[in-house]
């Protein structure tokens, strides 16, 4: 038995100690030397989580439940693998936008809409209060313990009411003043509270070694290990049931996967955790040291709950509260100091919890719920007020007190109707409410301002009717005819059985309606109507907040008197404070302070730096009462940019639909140039050949009327005229054949018949059919072949009939007597290549191309035109090509002419040949 | 006086034709085988009649054709020989300047028969 001079005073020395590190913590922060600026630091202050309810809570519900007091502890391990994507998002938003509680950031996301925030603020007071309330009756109830045991050792209410009553209100008091010393040193409610991270760091680690060290002493001085106590526990009748994995409370699957749920939200939007894991976060890659650290701390908290649950099972008799076995264990044994300790660990797990809770909620209940009531109330006019800045930390103060209070008298009215467990769900339970808002407000641009109003409002009141009503009843406060029969005796609508909804526990029937109704109405009520323009700009900005590079620019038009600016920024931070402000952002601009410009960027810095003292609505509106918003502020700009891209993105698509068209018409347009310009080629063909063919006949013709007119012509003369009929008569056979010839090529009706040519034997027999023009000119014609050469892929034919072509033009061309014909055959890679070089008159350079083409000839046109059609080189070119190869010319005038052409090797290209041999 | 003619066509054949039916009608012949050989020969010989092949190397019949009539104007009688028997080709004759327009192959006597007309 613990004397109570002794229990109070270590725990006034505790306070101390806590008090002493925060003030540490703000001085290094002061310093700009922060302390808190480290990823263990954060995870210890996230461990804020773990309150008295999980310090004495989890062996309670252990001790009923075996493992179902697991869930609450997997959840934020789960949610913990997702915070680099959801939290990160949340930090960055917050800070962009100088957001100073969940309520802000809700409002914000819809629009700054006060209404949203004051809903927000009003779920959350009253959904914390009851946590709140299980911190004073923890620490109440503990302290108790210490004080009277044994007499306490049977469940508490058998104490002394009126000293436990009195017990828990000074708890509450200290608890408050507590908070207000911790909370409400500086205004800036969007600033971190370094001091008191620090403080609830420690208290991290208190907690958790006194709940090492309780367990440890159970584990390994009562028993002989843990194997010991779970053996010793199997062989009990009445603790068989705890080691079925479901038993209990949370006994079915369903059971688990809500609290789960519920837990995995929690770790997010209880107040408090808003508060440590957004606000008073400094760096964001502590969320990742976090994402395995936090978990750690979790397993470590909840190492030993069985082990200590099954203990007390085993060592005390039927009917002792097992809330209290981490205290009364060490007790009923003699560890009085060990005890003590576990009672400061309780304590730790309490004051964090409701430090943090009643900072964040007063902040909440400050710019949320009570300035923008009291800006509009015009009796007061706190807007023409010179500094309303301690009013401000006056309204906060009072907030705490008051929710403090709140939770007192809760636990004086339900306190007693409940385990630990239970009241610590319905909070839970409440804050869920929040999370369709937020994530869909972050993830989702599409969430209305309507639409969150309808969901909160929808999910809280279902949370209400469906669990804070049981609750009220349990704890004799009526009602009790509704429960059981319904409103109006109307069975359907009972609150634990809605709408004959049966077989669930209260809490998992309460968070499925409640869920329905508010993702049904945020989702529906959203989807039906539209955002409003400033909501839309919102929208954008919390969604896209990882895109966006551009700071929100000013929506303020015009110039703002500098003073009159400074007078509003004063009002609500300090006088001298705004004064600071403006000759840092003066600074920072490097301009001298007197020559600062009213424009819009100093009205958005003043915004924001109010936002961070009452919130964004009403920041807003204060900065609105001396400047004049922008008739189309950014938040049109960026509704109409999000309109506009949409615009955008359509008419991109018509542009490239356009592009598409453009280009198909441009392919059309030359394709079609190209058919006009074949058409033409193809008339000039026609008249070509027309006049190829005229000209002949005309010599024909006019010398056989010249033989018909003139009988008296002598025998030589009619011999010269008949020989010229003959000749002309063959050149326009040749002609005709050799156009019928070219229009077979081209029009691929050309029979190929492609097969291995032995090319060395062909040129001989080309000079040889040739040798006979060569010999009548006195031109001396030599072949210069290999010994051996290897096939090439050819038409025979056709081939000869190149080496024809060539062979007598190069006669043609010769020199009569001095004239010498070389033809040559070569491999080149992949290729055969023949030669057929004479030393004739030559081709100058402007010349050479024209030749291949149709009915060109090249010739001294003052001697005589040389004899031919002007087909012969396009058709051997025809050829060639067709077979796969090449024809050209080397030449230069006066120093003959080398025609050379190409054919494949038949070994070496045998895929080109087949190719070939197909299109043949 | 006879009358003096020059050809100028380029080919071997039809030269040879016009030549022996130019000079059995009692015609002064000259012979030039392309267009500056034509422009050359009319400066040198004036020839009351030149027959013209429309495309001829070098310098066309229809260049040979505005050419005389710049120097000399519609003095020399001109008579168009082509192979091209359009109406576009023959309207383009005219307007060079020719007199008349003969489409190959043509009547050896129709062919006589306009040069004289041309010649009174």
């Amino acid at each position: 038995m613990l004397q109570g001079w002794l229990i109070v005073a270590v725990s006034f020395a505790y306070i101390g100690l806590l008090f002493f590190i925060a003030w540490y913590g703000d001085r290094r922060a002061g310093q700009g030397r922060s302390i808190i600026a480290n990823p263990w630091i954060y995870s210890l202050s996230l461990a804020v989580y773990a309150t008295a309810w999980t310090f004495y809570g989890s062996v309670g519900r252990a001790a009923s439940d075996g493992v179902g007091f697991l869930p609450i502890y997997l959840g934020p391990t789960l949610m913990l693998v997702l915070w680099w994507f959801v939290v990160r998002k949340m930090i960055r938003i917050t800070r962009a936008h100088r957001i100073t509680s969940l309520a802000d950031f809700v409002a914000s996301r819809y629009g700054r809409s006060a209404m949203l925030g004051g809903l927000v603020t009003v779920i959350a007071v009253v959904g914390i209060l009851p946590y709140i309330s299980l911190q004073l009756k923890a620490v109440s109830q503990s302290f108790q313990i210490l004080l009277q045991y044994p007499e306490v050792m049977l469940p508490p209410r058998s104490g002394d009411p009126v000293i436990m009553q009195d017990t828990a209100f000074y708890v509450a008091m200290f608890m408050a003043i507590f908070s207000i010393a911790f909370g409400t040193r500086q205004l800036d409610a969007a600033e971190r509270h370094e001091g008191m991270v620090a403080a609830i760091a420690f208290e991290s680690i208190v907690k958790l070694v006194a709940f090492l060290a309780v367990g440890i002493f159970v584990s390994y001085v009562l028993f002989d290990g843990v194997g010991d106590i779970f053996e010793r526990a199997a062989s009990r009748p009445e603790l068989q049931e705890l080691f079925a994995p479901f038993g209990g409370a949370a006994g079915t699957y369903a059971g688990w996967l809500w609290l789960l749920g519920l837990s995995t939200l929690a770790i997010v939007f209880l107040p408090r955790q808003f508060q440590v894991a957004v606000i008073e976060n400094v760096d964001e890659q502590h969320l990742k040291r976090a994402a395995w650290l936090f978990p750690l701390y979790m397993l470590a908290m909840n190492l030993f709950v069985l082990p200590v649950a099954f203990g007390g099972r085993l060592v005390f008799p039927e009917g002792v509260d097992a809330d209290t076995f981490v205290l009364t264990l060490p007790m009923a044994h003699g560890a009085d100091v060990l005890a003590l300790f576990v009672f400061i660990g309780g304590l730790s797990a309490a004051t964090g919890m409701v430090i943090v809770e009643t900072v964040a909620l007063s902040t909440m209940v400050c710019n949320d719920l009570v300035m923008p009531v009291l800006l509009r109330i015009r009796f007061l006019a706190l807007t023409q007020q010179r500094d309303v800045s301690n009013l401000l930390l006056d309204i906060r103060r009072a907030a705490i007190i008051a929710i403090v209070m709140g939770g007192y008298f809760y636990y004086l009215l339900a306190g007693e109707a409940y385990a630990l467990v239970s009241i610590g769900l319905i909070s839970f339970a409440a804050v869920a409410q929040f999370a369709p808002a937020v994530i869909g407000g972050i993830y989702w641009k599409g969430g209305t301002r309507a639409g969150a109003l309808a969901g909160l409002l929808g999910g809280f009141l279902v949370w209400g009717y469906t669990l804070l009503l049981p609750a009220f009843a349990r704890s004799g406060w009526g009602w009790v005819d509704v429960i059981m029969y319904g409103p109006f005796g109307l069975e359907l609508l009972r609150p634990t059985e809605l709408f004959g909804l049966k077989g669930l526990d209260v809490t998992t029937h309460s968070m499925l309606w409640s869920a329905l109704v508010n993702v049904g109405l945020y989702v529906g009520v959203s989807a039906w109507g539209r955002p409003l323009q400033h909501e839309q700009a919102q929208a954008a900005a919390f969604v896209d907040v990882f895109s966006r590079t551009l700071a929100p620019s000013p929506r303020w038009s015009g110039t703002v008197s500098v003073t009159s600016l400074q007078a509003v920024l004063g009002r609500f931070v300090g006088v001298p404070r705004a004064a600071q402000l403006l000759r840092d952002y003066a600074r920072d601009r490097g301009v001298a302070v007197d020559k600062l410009q009213g424009d819009g960027d100093l009205v958005r810095f003043v915004e924001l730096q109010l936002a961070g003292a009452i919130g964004g609505a009403s920041a807003r509106a204060m900065v609105a009462t001396v400047a004049k918003e922008d008739p189309i502020g950014i938040a049109d700009v960026i509704s109409i940019l999000d309109e506009t891209s949409q615009v955008i993105a359509y008419s991109q698509r018509l542009e490239e639909q356009r592009r598409e068209l453009e280009a198909t018409t441009r392919e059309l347009q030359e394709a079609n140039d190209r058919l006009q310009a074949l058409d033409r080629l193809k008339d000039e063909f026609v008249s070509t050949v027309t006049h190829e063919l005229r000209t002949p006949l005309t010599s024909i013709r006019a010398f056989s009327e010249i033989l018909h007119d003139n009988p008296d012509l002598d025998v030589a003369e009619r011999q010269r005229f008949l020989g010229l009929v003959v000749r002309e008569s063959e050149r326009l056979t040749r002609l005709i054949n050799q156009v019928l010839d070219l229009a077979k090529i081209e029009s691929g009706m050309a029979e190929w018949n492609t097969t291995r040519v032995d090319l060395r034997e062909l040129v001989f027999e080309a000079v040889g059919a040739t040798s006979a023009i060569f010999a009548a000119k006195g031109v001396r014609v030599r072949a210069d072949l290999p010994e051996d050469f290897d096939p090439v892929i050819g038409d025979r034919d056709r081939v000869m009939q190149v080496l024809l072509n060539l062979l007598s033009n190069a006669v043609k061309f010769s020199p009569a007597q001095t004239g010498e014909v070389v033809v040559r055959l070569a491999a080149e890679p992949g290729r055969a290549r023949v030669d057929v070089a004479d030393n004739g008159i030559g081709i100058d350079l402007a010349h050479q191309a024209v030749i291949f083409e149709k009915f060109r000839q090249v010739g001294d046109p003052l001697t005589q035109k040389p004899a031919g059609t002007g087909l012969g080189l396009a058709i051997c070119q025809r050829i060639v090509g067709h077979l796969g190869g090449r024809l050209w010319v080397e030449s230069a005038p006066e120093r003959g002419s080398t025609f050379s052409f190409t054919l494949p090797l038949a070994g070496a290209s045998d895929r080109a040949a087949l190719r070939w041999a197909r299109v043949a | 006086m006879s009358r003096r003619v020059l050809i100028a066509e380029d080919d071997a054949g039809i030269v040879a034709s016009l030549e022996f039916i130019m000079g059995r009608c009692g015609f002064e012949v000259l012979v030039a085988g392309d267009g500056q050989a034509a422009l050359d020969a009319y400066a040198a010989f004036r020839p009351d009649l030149v027959v013209l092949d429309l495309m001829l190397p070098r310098v066309s019949g229809l260049d040979v054709c505005r050419r005389i009539r710049e120097v000399d104007g519609t003095t020399p009688k001109i008579l168009m020989l082509t192979a091209r028997g359009s109406q576009a080709d023959r309207d383009r004759g005219f307007e060079a300047g020719a007199d008349d327009y003969v489409v190959k192959p043509f009547a050896t006597q129709d062919l006589m028969r306009r040069a004289r007309e041309m010649l009174p």
